[in-house]
């Protein structure tokens, strides 16, 4: 069953890779807020060097789904259209290819933040 | 009720107290739901292609399909309830992102739509978005430069 081995592989390089965000917040107190711009950035670092996209083949939403996924989106997207457009290419390929994510965050982010109400902090 | 501890219990008991051990339980949690989100994310993928879209775009909705569910379910304060437990397990994923998006925006409520909600909505979106499109734009500038040579 290949669609189960694909299961298996996103769950565990995902998890994986949580477990690393683990142990930045439990060995160096990093707030999740620090954790998600470093995971982002890692993820295009690594995207830069060439090392996440073998992740992304193997592992599928197991290395997209992560923050780390949205740095590599980031990353592959200004190479794109670098290549494309040349130098304009740096500075549309990268949001471009972020664009969905963050404007489903903002629609979806507001419309809850209308609808709901704040639980406040316990 | 009283009852001496032998010393299997107790070296159980000092390691249960210890803070290696609550990391390792920590990353226990943090590896099974981070695990179950990105494996709930290759769902949506296989399903988005199985209705014919092709990958990019499947992985696209992948992505918005997450981030409604994170925001859907703070909004309802379930993402939090399971945040207690998992840690980076919801942090890390996109759902984590999300999240990191409405519970400010929430909280801000009352302190308007402009400068509440419309301003705290970005208190942790912002900094992830500004480091990540810096970093990109590094990454394309170098590209484009080594291009040239």
């Amino acid at each position: 069953m290949d669609t189960v081995i694909e299961f298996i592989k996103a769950f565990v390089v995902g998890g994986l890779i949580c477990v690393i965000g683990q142990i930045l917040i439990d060995k160096t107190q990093l707030t999740p807020a620090r954790i998600l711009v470093t995971f982002v950035v890692s993820g295009v670092v690594l995207q830069f060097f060439g090392i996440y996209e073998p992740l992304v083949s193997f592992a599928g939403a197991g290395a997209t789904v992560p923050l780390t996924g949205f740095g590599y989106n980031l990353c592959k997207g200004a190479y794109r259209a670098v290549a494309e457009k040349g130098l304009l290419g740096a500075f549309t390929g990268g949001l471009t290819a972020a664009a969905g994510g963050v404007c489903a965050a903002i629609v979806f982010g507001f419309l809850v933040a209308v609808v709901f109400r704040s639980k406040s902090k316990t | 009720m009283k009852h001496e501890m032998t010393n299997k219990e107790y070296g159980e008991y000092v390691k249960k107290k210890t803070p290696n051990s609550t990391i390792l339980k920590n990353c226990v949690k943090a590896f099974l739901i981070g695990g179950l989100i990105c494996a709930i994310g290759e769902g949506f993928i296989t399903l988005y292609k199985a209705i014919g879209l092709d990958e990019e775009s499947a992985a696209t909705f992948e992505s918005i399909t997450l981030v409604f569910l994170g925001a859907l379910l703070t909004g309802l304060d379930i993402y939090p309830k399971i945040a207690k437990h998992a840690g980076a397990g919801t942090v890390v994923p996109i759902t984590g992102f999300a999240n990191s998006v409405v519970s400010p925006a929430l909280e801000a409520k009352t302190e308007g739509m402009v400068l509440g909600t419309g301003a705290k909505i970005f208190t942790i979106a912002g900094p992830v978005i500004l480091y990540g499109a810096l970093a990109s734009w590094v990454a394309g500038l170098i590209y484009w430069v080594t291009s040239m040579i």
